[in-house]
């Protein structure tokens, strides 16, 4: 315990108090106590410098995309289009044709169930998922499965919170078409292992799709090395604004399907009785784009690789064991999710105590958590509990927090006594 | 700290360690379902209610918060041997005054729950078993949900 400490109190190249001062949120009483953000996986806090990229953008430069001979509008293309490129690296695509600009990580999952699962399901296929998943990479398949016939299987996890790989080889049949899986589990912190898994799945012909909503702000991701055909990012949980997304495609893929929504910029040519389509990545951004939205999430790209991703994963590690063997001393209190590979998350339940009881009196003590079922009721019901309290760690957490973290729960279990 | 006991009163704690009227009624021709999908909280709410429109008995049965649980353990003991019509004026005067209106308005033992009006979202947690309530008495058949 004294080691994690320590080593967070005299990082090398990791300065927590100067990441805080970037993050003017944080600093704020809640019922009259600090203010300590344990609610990360649900939406990070965003910094100075991404506020200002947006603010400058509205300030300067702001006009629509694509569409004016004007200067206003080529500077904001320019930019809009420079942020296209920071997503393209920080995924190391291969081209920023694979980059599509939506509205959130939900949005992509629908996009790419709606376009490519149409297009290929058939009655008698199956699309494969996971208990891990959030409710936005369960039901954009069954909406996709209802409609084509298909049908929807789900692989299970141990009771660590890891995923039965064993089952998930078996349950890659024949039949099997697409195969969408998180990368870090939102509700537990499991890492799945990715790589493995699409390699897996490409020996039996299956597509994938990675949801990467949790481990965008946690881990270095490269789509290149990890060979999947889709991966999927949302703004707002990796220190950028709400309202952008990213899907990355294999090009070959997104160049076959058909479009997803309609509209201007996704076209070449528009007579009344047919359409041709425009080049990716127009073809799938239909309408005006969330040009500051892309933008605040190429800075907030821009701040992670500054502090470097090793070092954020480094920290959070720390914060996370810390929060671990704290938590364990606590009797009445039981850990969900205790996977080998995990980042970032303890998720738990206390005995005698509900988690929403448990969040208000956390809030009471200025501690920010989430409690419920976190969008992942089919692993609420895996766990055999109605909800959990979860605290989540971004590179702006510290000891110090948890430590208040720990002294809340404790005071809560002496108040249900 | 003070504040947070104005919501947590030892009663709810009462309530919340020691539901009254707890369980599966056999013999019950009202039931309904209760949801909130906010924490997954559930109950289920049971009631025999006799010709003239009295409520002979109710009991619930489910998971929930000690918010919800001390409200429908509270609620039970009141609707006991109340018409169907009464259960609904106490519930709209309960409602009125948890989400914050006229708080002058006599709602006997439910006002250890009036804590939940600072709290905005709890106050589904006290509500839903009154919700499930209404829903049994109107024998609708779908569960409700608190949104
Ligand atoms: C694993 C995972 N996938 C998808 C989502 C959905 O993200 P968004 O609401 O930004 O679309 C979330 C966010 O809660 C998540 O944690």
């Amino acid at each position: 315990m004294n080691k994690a400490v320590q080593s967070v109190v005299n990082p090398s190249d990791f300065d927590v108090l100067a990441i805080r001062s970037d993050f003017p949120i944080l600093d704020q009483q809640i019922h009259g106590k600090p203010l300590v953000y344990l609610d990360n996986a649900a939406s990070s806090q965003k910094p100075v410098q991404v506020q200002q990229a947006m603010q400058d953008y509205y300030s300067h430069d702001h006009a629509n995309v694509h569409r004016g001979v004007h200067s206003l509008s080529q500077r904001a293309t320019d930019s809009f289009e420079a942020a296209r490129g920071k997503v393209r690296a920080f995924l190391n695509a291969a081209s920023e044709k694979e980059i599509i600009f939506v509205r959130s990580a939900t949005e992509g999952l629908n996009l790419i169930a709606a376009s490519y699962g149409r297009m290929v399901l058939k009655p008698a296929d199956e699309v494969l998922i996971t208990v891990l998943e959030h409710h936005s990479n369960i039901v954009p398949w069954q909406l996709i499965c209802e409609q084509t016939g298909a049908t929807l299987k789900s692989v299970d996890v141990n009771d660590a919170g890891e995923l039965d790989m064993q089952q998930y080889k078996m349950m890659l049949t024949e039949n099997t078409k697409i195969a969408a899986f998180n990368h870090v589990s939102n509700a537990l912190g499991t890492i799945n292992p990715v790589k493995e898994m699409v390699k897996l799945a490409h020996d039996a012909g299956v597509t994938t799709v990675i949801d990467g909503s949790q481990a965008a702000p946690h881990l270095a991701i490269d789509v290149q090395a990890i060979d999947c055909d889709f991966y999927v990012i949302t703004g707002h949980k990796m220190f950028g604004p709400t309202g952008i997304g990213v899907v990355y495609g294999k090009q070959a893929l997104l160049e076959a399907m058909p479009p997803y929504q309609g509209g201007g910029e996704m076209i070449k040519l528009v007579s009344l009785e047919k359409s041709t389509y425009a080049e990716l990545p127009a073809k799938f951004e239909a309408g005006t784009p969330d040009i500051a939205g892309a933008i605040g999430l190429a800075a907030a790209i821009d701040y992670m690789n500054e502090i470097g991703i090793e070092n954020i994963a480094r920290h959070e590690h720390e914060l996370l064991d810390y929060a671990t063997a704290r938590a364990s001393e606590i009797k009445k209190l039981k850990i969900i999710g205790t996977a080998k590979n995990k980042a970032s998350v303890l998720s738990f339940v206390i005995e005698g105590i509900h988690p929403h009881d448990l969040g208000t009196i956390l809030d009471n003590e200025g501690v920010a958590v989430r409690t419920g079922h976190h969008c992942a009721q089919p692993l609420m019901k895996r766990f055999n509990v109605p909800a959990t309290a979860r605290a989540s760690f971004a590179m702006y957490n510290t000891i110090e927090e948890v430590d208040a973290l720990i002294a809340g729960i404790k005071k809560a279990i002496e108040m249900f006594e | 700290m003070s504040d947070l006991r104005e919501l947590y009163q030892e009663v709810i704690f009462d309530h919340n360690r020691n539901p009254r009227n707890y369980g599966v009624l056999e013999n019950a021709n009202r039931k309904a379902e209760g949801f909130n999908p906010l924490c997954g909280d559930q109950l289920t709410v049971y009631m025999l209610v006799n010709d003239q429109g009295i409520i002979e008995k109710v009991t619930f049965e489910g998971q929930g918060c000690a918010i919800s649980t001390a409200s429908a353990s509270i609620m039970t003991e009141e609707l006991i041997g109340k018409t169907v019509q009464q259960a609904q004026e106490i519930f709209d005067n309960f409602h009125t005054v948890v989400t914050g209106g006229d708080c002058d308005v006599e709602i006997g033992k439910l006002q250890v729950l009036t804590g939940v009006k600072d709290y905005p979202t709890r106050v589904k947690c006290a509500t839903l078993p009154w919700h499930t309530t209404n829903a049994a008495i109107n024998q609708q058949d779908e569960p409700v949900t608190t949104e």
